[in-house]
C-alpha cells in the first residue's frame, strides 16, 4: 500500500476526481443515454391555469407519422396518486388536505403546465408534431394565481373537499407566553414581506427514460434526480404499484439540482408506466420552457410579523404569521418547507426566549412549490435579519451591536430554542468579526463619502445566520410528519489487492462527492484518492439511500461511512491479530497500516484484504472472509451551521441599478474535508441569493399564465451581475457526528439575501426608506428614488 | 432526406437530416457526440457552444444544413490525441471552475473563443462581460472567470505552464 501523502486527508484541497470527464464532454447525463429501440415521449400540457377539459380527441394525432401511442388521464386514473412525502397536521390536530396528485390531467387541469396528454412516437420531432393535432377544448374557470386570490369569498375550488383551498393551518409555539412578552415589551417592530417566488433553473433539463424487460418484468428508471432510491419507493409503491425488486432507478450524472430534483415527478412514471405498456424504452426530455412550468418552483411565502424589544434592545419575543403557496399540487416535501425548515429556524442565532409562528399553506394555480436551496431557511433568515435591521433602525440602537446583545453565547451550547430545535455549537461572534474585519466594514464610511462623490448611493448590510440542516433523527422527522426515516447508507468495499469502492446513498450532482467521499477513505484506511472510486446514484448498486439535499451528503452520508470504515478497521485488526499471532486488543490501526502496538510489526491494509478474500491462513471460525461493511447512520440531530454575510452595493441614481460591489462570507460549516469544493459551494449559493435579492422572481399575470417562463423573461444572473465572492470558514465542530461537519451546500443561499437587501436599504437611507421588496430590481429602485426626490422637492 | 457533410473534429462525415434539425441535434444524435448539451430553447445559456469554422456558436440556434461544408469542433475534439487537455480545460480543473459539468462544454468553448479574439489580454471586467451568452447556476462565475484569466497566459504564450490556484 502506498503511504498518502498529507495532502489527500481532511483538509487538503485535492483537484475533483470527476473533472476530467465533464471538461472533455464525456459525463454521463441522462439526455446522453439511449437504448436500443427507444421511442419519445412528448406532453402536452395545459395552456389554462384552471379549466374543465371538456373534449380531449386524440383521433388525429394517432394517425401521425410515427406515433406509437398517445395515453390520457382516461388511461391513468387507475394509477396511484403522485405522493406527498410529509404530512402536516392543522392546529386541531386534524391532517391536512391532500388531494390527488394525477399522472395526467383527470378531467381538470390547475396549473398552466399541467400534464394533459402524453404522445409517444418515433422521434421527438414526431412526438411534438402530433401534440399539436391533440383537439382539447376546455371550458376555463376562474383562476387563483395569488394566495389572497384563492382565499377570497367565493375563490373557485381548486381541488373537490378542499374548503378555501386551504392545505393546513398550522402553529409552533406557546401564543399565551407570547402574547405576555408583547404586552410587557417596551418596544415592537412590526414588518411585512413577500419571500419572492423563484425557479431552480438547474442548468441540466430534466429528463427521463423509461424501460422495461418482459422476460423478468423488470423496470429500470433512468432520470435526473438528487435521490434515485426515493424515487423508486415513491413511484414504486405508490404510483405503479411495482415491487423494488423490479424497479432500478438510476440517476446518472445530473446537472445541478437545488432542490427541484428531489421530488418524484410525474413524467418519471409515465415513462415508465408507458415503456411496461409498449414494451419498449421510452425517453422524455424537458425543454427549458416546459421547465419552467413543470420544476417545482421555491420560496412564495406572505409573512407579517413583529419583534418585542426591551429598552435595551434586547429581543423579549417574535410574532410571525406566514401564508405559504402550495402551487397546485402537494409536490414531494412542500408542506414541510414552511412549518419544519421555516418556522424551528426563526430563532436564528438570537436568544428570544419566545417564538408563536402560524403558518398556513394555500393552494393556488401554480406550478407546486417545493424545497429550493435553502428551503424554508432562507425564508427564516431574510425575516428574521430584515427584521433586526429595521429594529436597529428603529431603537436608534447600531445594526451590529443589536445583533451583539442578542447572540446566544458560545457558553451557552447546547442551545434549546423555543421552536423546537437544540443548537449543539457555534459562535457567531467569531464570525461576526471575521466578517467585519475582512470586508473592512469600520472603513465602510469612507466608501460611501467616495461613492457619493461620483454620485452614486453606497450602502452596505450584513446578515448573522444559521441554519439547520443534516435533516435528522428519523424518529423526530417522523413524529413530525415526514413519511421517509432521513438516515444515510455507506458501504466500504475493501478489494483483494486495497483499492476501495464506496457505495453511498448520497447523490453528487455538482457537490463533488467523487472526491470529497475518497478523500474520507484516504484519511481513515490511507488509501490513495486515486484508489478509491466512489459510486452513487444506481440502486441496482447501492444497497439502499435517502440522496442529496439539506446539506445532509457530508454530515449524514460521510458518517455512514465513517461508521462503515470503523468495521472495516475492527474486522481488519482481527485478521491482523491473526497473522501476527498477537492479541486484537494490542492491534493498532493508522491510515493503512495495522500494528502491534509497542513493536515494529506490522501488516499493510492490503495485505489483510488480501488474507480476507484468500483466507488460506484466516480466523475462519471467527469471522467471515470478505473485506465489505455497510452502515446506515441516523444522525442524533440536526447540524447547524452559521456565519456572517456582509454586501456592500452601490446604486446608480440615474437607473435604479444595484451593482454588488464586494461580498464576504464568513461561514462556520464544521470541519472542513476539501477547502476548494466548500468555496466553491459558498460562491454558487451565495450567487443564488443575490440573484433572489436583485434579480429573480417568477411572475404570474391575474390569469395564473406565468410571464416569466424563459430565460429571457426570468432573470439569472451572469458573469456580470455578480462580484468576486470572498469567502472564509471559521470552525466550531458539530458535537454529534462523527466527523464533526455541519454542512455547506445551501449557507449561500440562505446568509446572502438579507445581507443584499440590508446594502440596497442602507443605501437608500437618505430616502426615507424603510424596507425593499426582492428582487431589488433597477425600475423598483429607480422608482423609489425618484419618489424620494419628489418628496424633498414638495 | 437532404444531406449535410461536414468535418467534426478532424472526421468527415455525411448524414442525412431533417430540413428542421438544428446543428446540436445532428452532434449529439446522429454523431452520438454528446458533450454538446442542451440547456436551454432560447439561445440563452450557452451549454451548446461549439466552434463552426473557428468562431463559437450557440448550435441549438443554428440548423445542420447551414453548416454543410464547415469545420466543427466540439469538447470532445479540444484534447490532443495522446488525452493532454487544451490549457482552458486544464484551467478549469484547476481552478474548480465547474461543479455539475452540465455548462462546461459550452462555457469552455466559449472562453477560448473569447480569449483567442483577443491577445491583447483581458480583464476581470472583461472576462465577465464576454461571458454574457453562458450561464452557470453553480459556480457564481468567480472560478470561472479565475480560471480564463489564468488559460489565457498559458494560450498566448506569456507564461509556458498554467499559474497553480492559491490553496
Amino acid at each position: 500500500m502506498n503511504a498518502v501523502t498529507p495532502f489527500e486527508g481532511i483538509g487538503a484541497s485535492v483537484k475533483r476526481k470527476e473533472d476530467l470527464r465533464f471538461l472533455s464532454g464525456r459525463g454521463q447525463y441522462t439526455d446522453d443515454i439511449n437504448r436500443p429501440g427507444q421511442a419519445y415521449a412528448y406532453i402536452l400540457r395545459s395552456p389554462h391555469a384552471h379549466a374543465r377539459i371538456v373534449v380531449l380527441d386524440t383521433a388525429a394525432a394517432a394517425a401521425m407519422p410515427g406515433v406509437v401511442a398517445i395515453y390520457t388521464g382516461a388511461d391513468t386514473a387507475a394509477l396511484g396518486s403522485i405522493p406527498c412525502g410529509w404530512q402536516i397536521h392543522n392546529k386541531d390536530g386534524s391532517p391536512m388536505a391532500e388531494p390527488r396528485h394525477p399522472m395526467l390531467a383527470e378531467g381538470k387541469v390547475r396549473h398552466v403546465g399541467d400534464q394533459v396528454a402524453v404522445v409517444i412516437a418515433e422521434s421527438r420531432g414526431q412526438a411534438k408534431d402530433a401534440a399539436e393535432a391533440i383537439q382539447v377544448e376546455y371550458e376555463v374557470l376562474p383562476a387563483a394565481a395569488t394566495m389572497a386570490a384563492a382565499q377570497a369569498p367565493g375563490a373557485a375550488a381548486i381541488h373537490d373537499g378542499v374548503a378555501g383551498n386551504l392545505c393546513y393551518d398550522w402553529h409552533i409555539g406557546d401564543k399565551a407566553v407570547n402574547d405576555a412578552a408583547f404586552a410587557a415589551a417596551a418596544k415592537v417592530v412590526e414588518f411585512e414581506t413577500t419571500n419572492n417566488r423563484l425557479i431552480a433553473n438547474a442548468m441540466e433539463p430534466r429528463a427521463a427514460i423509461g424501460e422495461f424487460d418482459s422476460t423478468s418484468g423488470d423496470y429500470t428508471l433512468y432520470t435526473t434526480s438528487q435521490n434515485p432510491h426515493v424515487i423508486r419507493l415513491l413511484m414504486g409503491a405508490f404510483v405503479l404499484q411495482i415491487p423494488e425488486s423490479k424497479l432500478r432507478v438510476v440517476a446518472p450524472d445530473v446537472g445541478g439540482g437545488f432542490g427541484s430534483k428531489i421530488y418524484h415527478y410525474a413524467e418519471e412514471a409515465i415513462v415508465t408506466w408507458a415503456a411496461g405498456k409498449l414494451g419498449r424504452p421510452v425517453k422524455w426530455t424537458c425543454e427549458r420552457t416546459e421547465s419552467f412550468m413543470s420544476d417545482a418552483h421555491g420560496r412564495d411565502h406572505v409573512t407579517k410579523c413583529a419583534l418585542a424589544l426591551d429598552a435595551n434592545g434586547k429581543f423579549l419575543g417574535l410574532r410571525v404569521h406566514t401564508e405559504a403557496n402550495m402551487g397546485a399540487y402537494l409536490s414531494t416535501f412542500a408542506p414541510c418547507v414552511p412549518t419544519y425548515l421555516y418556522a424551528t429556524l426563526l430563532a436564528g442565532v438570537y436568544t428570544t426566549p419566545t417564538i408563536y409562528c402560524e403558518v398556513k399553506a394555500v393552494f393556488t394555480n401554480t406550478v407546486p412549490v417545493d424545497a429550493y436551496r435553502g428551503a424554508g431557511r432562507p425564508e427564516a433568515t431574510y425575516l428574521l435579519e430584515r427584521l433586526v435591521d429595521i429594529a436597529a433602525a428603529e431603537t436608534g440602537i447600531d445594526r451590529v451591536e443589536i445583533r451583539r446583545r442578542n447572540f446566544i453565547p458560545t457558553d451557552a451550547f447546547p442551545y434549546q430554542t423555543p421552536v423546537a430545535l437544540q443548537y449543539d455549537s457555534g459562535d457567531y461572534t467569531a464570525t461576526l468579526d471575521a466578517a467585519l474585519a475582512a470586508s473592512d466594514w469600520a472603513g465602510f464610511e469612507a466608501r460611501r463619502q467616495a461613492a457619493a462623490a461620483k454620485g452614486k448611493l453606497r450602502g452596505i448590510g450584513c446578515s448573522t445566520y444559521l441554519e439547520a440542516c443534516g435533516i435528522a433523527p428519523s424518529a423526530v422527522v417522523g413524529s413530525l410528519g415526514a413519511r421517509a426515516g432521513l438516515y444515510e447508507v455507506g458501504t466500504i468495499r475493501v478489494h483483494p489487492t486495497g483499492s476501495v469502492t464506496v457505495l453511498t446513498g448520497a447523490h453528487s450532482h455538482g457537490q463533488g462527492h467523487e472526491t470529497t467521499f475518497a478523500q474520507l477513505v484516504a484519511d481513515r484506511l490511507g488509501v490513495p484518492v486515486a484508489q478509491v472510486d466512489v459510486v452513487h446514484g444506481d440502486t441496482a448498486k447501492v444497497p439502499f439511500g435517502m440522496g442529496t439535499y439539506g446539506s445532509r451528503s457530508l454530515a449524514v452520508g460521510g458518517s455512514a461511512m465513517v461508521k462503515a470504515m470503523d468495521k472495516i478497521i475492527a474486522k481488519g485488526k482481527k485478521i491482523a491479530a491473526h497473522l501476527m499471532e498477537a492479541s486484537v486488543e494490542d492491534i493498532e490501526f493508522d491510515r493503512g497500516t495495522f500494528r502491534v502496538a509497542g513493536t515494529d510489526r506490522t501488516k499493510a491494509l492490503a495485505e489483510i484484504s488480501l488474507a480476507a478474500y484468500v483466507p488460506h491462513n484466516y480466523p475462519i471460525e471467527e469471522i467471515e472472509p470478505g473485506l465489505e461493511e455497510t452502515a446506515f447512520y441516523d444522525p442524533k440531530n440536526f447540524t447547524y451551521p452559521g456565519g456572517c454575510h456582509i454586501a456592500e452595493v452601490e446604486i446608480d441614481p440615474d437607473t435604479g441599478h444595484v451593482t454588488v460591489m464586494k461580498f464576504t462570507a464568513v461561514d462556520d460549516v464544521g470541519r472542513v474535508i476539501n477547502p476548494m469544493i466548500v468555496e466553491g459551494q459558498v460562491q454558487g449559493g451565495v450567487a443564488q441569493g443575490i440573484g433572489q435579492a436583485l434579480l429573480e422572481a417568477a411572475v404570474y399575470d391575474s390569469d395564473g399564465q406565468l410571464l416569466s417562463g424563459s430565460m429571457m423573461d426570468y432573470c439569472l444572473p451572469r458573469a456580470e451581475d455578480l462580484p468576486p465572492v470572498g469567502v472564509a470558514t471559521h470552525t466550531t465542530l458539530c458535537t454529534h457526528n462523527p466527523l464533526g461537519v455541519k454542512g455547506c451546500g445551501e449557507v449561500g443561499a440562505i446568509g446572502s439575501p438579507p445581507a443584499v437587501m440590508n446594502a440596497v436599504v442602507d443605501a437608500l437611507k437618505g430616502y426615507g426608506v424603510r424596507h425593499v421588496e426582492m428582487p431589488a430590481t433597477p425600475q423598483k429602485i429607480w422608482g423609489i428614488i425618484h419618489a424620494g426626490q419628489r418628496l424633498a422637492a414638495e | 432526406m437532404p444531406q449535410v457533410t461536414l468535418t467534426v473534429n478532424g472526421k468527415t462525415s455525411t448524414v442525412e437530416v431533417e430540413g428542421r434539425t438544428l446543428l446540436v441535434e445532428l452532434l449529439r444524435e446522429k454523431l452520438r457526440l454528446t458533450g454538446t448539451h442542451v440547456g436551454c430553447d432560447t439561445s440563452q445559456c450557452g451549454a451548446c457552444v461549439v466552434h463552426v469554422d473557428g468562431d463559437s456558436v450557440k448550435s441549438c440556434t443554428m440548423l445542420a444544413l447551414q453548416a454543410d461544408g464547415a469545420t466543427v469542433t466540439t469538447i470532445e475534439g479540444l484534447a490532443k490525441p495522446d488525452g493532454t487537455l487544451h490549457p482552458m480545460q486544464e484551467a478549469f480543473r484547476e481552478y474548480h471552475a465547474l461543479q455539475c459539468g452540465f455548462c462546461t462544454p459550452g462555457m469552455v468553448m466559449s472562453a477560448i473563443d473569447l480569449v483567442q479574439k483577443h491577445p491583447q489580454g483581458l480583464s476581470e471586467k472583461e472576462i465577465r462581460e464576454g461571458l454574457e451568452g453562458n450561464l452557470c447556476r453553480c459556480t457564481g462565475y468567480h472560478n470561472i472567470v479565475k480560471a480564463i484569466a489564468a488559460a489565457q497566459d498559458v494560450m498566448h504564450g506569456r507564461r509556458s505552464e498554467l499559474q497553480p490556484a492559491a490553496e
